[in-house]
């Protein structure tokens, strides 16, 4: 139910923008979802179609997703790498000091409205 | 009616942060200290909740808001071990709270005689860390059963916390939990980040977890 959860709060933040700039309607939402954000775009998209329903300024929208890939950056040898591939541990050092860069954010990108 | 492209970029969370801040200011101006307790299911929060309770009841007056997932198990071993005033947050099978679900709970809870408010949170080390309940201080309790490579798994979560306890002790013997390295982790991740090992079941190394509450608890209170 994560998915659902995160929902709230787009809508929440969707809600208040149409009221500043007095938008009525919501054709589509895209969202930039980071390969280790833990977000399951089918689950999301699930949970989209489910929640839509229920709040008139999105009842006619469609939820798109675009990926942002997640990078690592290593403090030992300051190498940069493909987090999904080679997880926690430096694929050039073997060394464990590493943080993601990118990857965990999930951002409401843009929206088409009138 | 023709649509047009309007740019928002802006993190989903944004707007549960400028909610959780909201509260957090309201929390302060009321004088109530708000303590966000997360871990995995089983790690030991609410053993470590009603010892803490128990030895800090005569300093400060306590209530606890329990969001176990469709449960009320925690919030009666509360209310049966404690004198702590003890609410159920029915988080409708959700994996985490945010701060409109955490401000029904203190509204409930109400803060006029409550100095120090704590909340246990969904046994989850993922999304609780992503959301800002409004808390004052946020603390993680991880068991030595866990393993000491948490904080390279789970890195978001030591980042946000204040605190770290490392739980049952007692069991170090038996399990090959390396308490330099999990230290030494969980620094890496925030240098900040206070640890306490502690036998939640007898006690033990609790003192100077109670001396931390205590202090930050005054100090917020001030
Ligand atoms: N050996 C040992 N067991 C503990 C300790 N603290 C809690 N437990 C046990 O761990 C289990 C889960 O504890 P609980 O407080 O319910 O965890 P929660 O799910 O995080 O609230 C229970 O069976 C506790 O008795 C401890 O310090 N040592
Ligand atoms: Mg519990
Ligand atoms: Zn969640
Ligand atoms: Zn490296």
């Amino acid at each position: 139910m994560h998915e659902l959860g995160i929902i709230v709060h787009i809508s929440r933040t969707l809600t208040k923008l149409a009221d500043e700039k007095k938008l009525s309607k919501i054709g589509s939402v895209t969202l930039e979802v980071g390969e280790v954000s833990g977000i399951v775009p089918d689950y999301m998209t699930d949970a989209w179609n489910y929640y839509k329903k229920k709040t008139p300024l999105l009842a006619e929208s469609e939820l798109r997703m675009e990926t942002l890939p997640a990078v690592t950056f290593c403090e030992e040898c300051e190498n940069t790498y493909e987090t999904v591939k080679y997880g926690k541990i430096c694929p050039r050092c073997n060394s464990p000091r590493t943080y993601l860069l990118t990857g965990s954010e999930c951002n409401i990108k843009e929206i088409e409205a009138c | 009616m023709d649509m047009k492209i309007i740019e928002v970029k802006q993190s989903i969370f944004a707007d549960n942060d400028a909610d959780a801040e909201r509260l957090r200011q309201q929390l302060k101006s009321e004088g109530t200290f708000l303590l966000n307790v997360m871990s995995s299911p089983g790690s030991g929060k609410t053993t470590t909740l009603v010892r803490t309770i128990n030895a800090l009841s005569d300093e400060f007056r306590i209530g606890i808001m329990e969001a176990d997932i469709d449960s009320d198990v925690d919030a009666r071993t509360m209310s049966e071990n404690t004198k702590a005033k003890t609410i159920q947050i029915h988080t409708g099978g959700m994996c985490h709270l945010d701060a409109d679900m955490t401000r029904q709970g203190i509204t409930e809870l109400g803060t006029a005689d409550v100095d120090l408010a704590i909340l246990e949170n969904v046994g989850n080390l993922v999304c609780p860390a992503e959301f800002d309940t409004g808390a004052s201080k946020n603390v993680m309790i991880l068991s030595v059963p866990e393993g000491h490579d948490k904080p390279l798994k789970y890195p978001l979560i030591f980042k946000v916390c204040d605190a770290l306890l490392i739980n049952k002790i007692d069991v170090m013997p038996y399990f090959d939990f390396d308490m330099d390295k999990v230290t030494e982790y969980a620094h890496m991740r925030n240098p900040d980040i206070k640890i306490f090992p502690i036998c939640a079941k007898t006690g033990e190394g609790m003192d100077a977890w109670y001396e931390w509450l205590r202090t930050e608890v005054k100090e917020w209170r001030s």
